[in-house]
């Protein structure tokens, strides 16, 4: 269509501008009142999205040892504090919630179960990563021995230093998350959460809590789902 | 009709009424609706990217750590790590479902003959660009864009496809690990990821300069579709 009435052009010249009129929506995140409802919302659509993606049985890739990052350069990374003075001799895991036998567990509890050491990558938030050796029973078989109701939705931490994190019982019940108590085939150290940590490697880093004291098995998650969830970071967090 | 529209104003022309001009409807509904959504999430993602990207602003190790740029928190949006990823997880669903309506539309409709670079546009990009960079005699327009920007664009689109990619690799690393593999694993896919951002940003400039010397007419037909007199139909009609 080569030549046109010039006030035909005009008319459908309108025509055609008032159809954009949905992208007026997008303006809503000018808003700034709306702008931390509507980004939580995209968050929650994000986090939707990956559990579906998840594969249960999709291991996360695992390294030689020549590819492990030496001890010495694997980061202490802590929110507050690397030592928040946990006594070793005297520590307990109390597990509580949906559980057959709830209770104290003691470290050598958990040592007695199968012992799984595994080279996996460790990936931050702020876009660093690092490969390590971590050693421990499996998420999993733990909460065999406690009587785990599996059908329950999710598995919640609670932490010497404060922190508190929890995860879908999917990705506690993969084969590759452990209840870390060794790493590079020693003990874990105090920086790193001794006596006992997460270690999942399906999961950004801040989901594989430190110096753990409490697991609950729930269905429920109240207003605390996560230290840092709580401020922002995605609940899911899967890798 | 159109005459019998106007009857009713008595002293109009009636050369003035039927006056025919030259125009083309370029940009369907679908391209020019995609436009603008995808320059708005472009603009949310770069600006909420370097945000995350300046809490590890590097390619390397953690330990040590070597700062490539400190990049001015003025450029970036979300005003921490937690609130730029909740940008970046909004807005990557309306990039990804504008690219993904936008590449449906072109291959659909068949309108992508006039904008795909082609074999065949590669002898004319010298000429276009020695008029545009160094005053050289300007290039016969014979078609809705000439090679040069067929380049611009095609390559612009590939850059978004290349960040959605290299983005989901970044977002899930186990789960498309192995989409991380072509890439030559996750490190490579955090550099691919940021050089996509970094094509999007050299094109931008260059976009918005031809735009403003281009003037009103040809702004004004991504937003009605219409563009009066184009160059390569007055043109045709002077043959």
């Amino acid at each position: 269509m080569a030549s046109i009435e010039d006030k035909k052009l005009k008319q459908l010249s309108r025509r055609q501008l008032l159809k954009l009129a949905p992208l007026v929506a997008v303006g809503a995140f000018a808003v700034t009142r709306w702008q931390d409802p509507l980004v939580n919302r995209g968050v929650r659509l994000s986090d939707w999205a990956s559990g579906l993606l998840f594969r249960r049985r999709h291991p996360a890739a695992t390294f030689a040892d020549a590819d492990v990052v030496p001890f010495a350069k694997f980061p202490y990374n802590g929110y507050d504090d690397l030592d928040p003075g946990v006594d070793l001799e005297n520590w307990t895991l109390t597990v509580a919630g949906n559980v057959r036998h709830p209770g104290e567990y003691t470290l050598a509890q958990i040592q007695a179960l199968p012992r799984i050491r595994q080279n996996t990558r460790h990936i931050c938030v702020e876009g660093w990563d690092v490969i390590g050796r971590f050693g421990g029973a499996r998420l999993s078989d733990f909460l065999a021995l406690i009587g785990a109701d599996r059908s329950s939705r999710y598995v919640s931490v609670e932490c010497a230093d404060d922190y508190y994190e929890s995860l879908d019982m999917a990705t506690a019940m993969h084969p590759q998350s452990l209840l870390c108590y060794e790493m590079y085939d020693q003990p874990l150290d105090r920086g790193h959460g001794a006596p006992l940590r997460l270690s999942l490697p399906t999961k950004l880093g801040y989901k594989s809590a430190k110096y753990l004291t409490k697991l609950t098995v729930t269905n429920v998650l109240g207003a605390q789902r996560g230290y840092w969830e709580d401020q922002g970071y995605s609940w899911y967090a899967g890798l | 009709m159109a005459s019998g529209a106007q009857a009713g104003v008595p002293d109009a022309k009636p050369e003035a009424r039927m006056q025919l001009v030259t125009a083309a409807y370029e940009h369907p509904w679908a391209i020019r609706f995609t436009h603008w959504l995808n320059a708005v999430a472009v603009a949310v993602l770069a600006a909420s990217g370097l945000r995350i990207f300046r809490a590890f602003p590097s390619f390397g190790t953690k330990i040590p750590e070597h700062d490539l740029v400190n990049i001015p928190k003025s450029l970036t949006l979300g005003g921490w790590l937690g609130g730029a990823l909740q940008w970046h997880f909004t807005f990557m669903w309306l990039f990804a479902g504008s690219g993904l309506l936008y590449i449906a539309y072109q291959l659909i409709s068949g309108h992508y003959r006039t904008v795909l670079f082609m074999p065949r546009d590669v002898k004319g990009v010298w000429p276009m660009a020695r008029h545009y960079f160094l005053f050289g005699p300007k290039p016969p327009a014979t078609e809705q864009y000439n090679p040069l920007q067929k380049l611009a664009y095609t390559a612009t689109v590939l850059c978004g496809a290349a960040a959605l990619l290299t983005g989901l690799v970044l977002y899930k690393p186990v789960q498309f690990s192995w989409l991380a593999w072509p890439m030559g694993g996750y490190h490579l896919a955090r550099v691919w990821h940021f050089l996509a951002m970094c094509g999007f940003l050299a094109f931008i400039p260059g976009h918005l300069i031809m735009v403003v010397l281009h003037g009103w007419s040809n702004f004004a037909s991504m937003l009605t579709g219409w563009k009066r007199d184009p160059e390569y139909l007055s043109r045709r009609s002077a043959e």
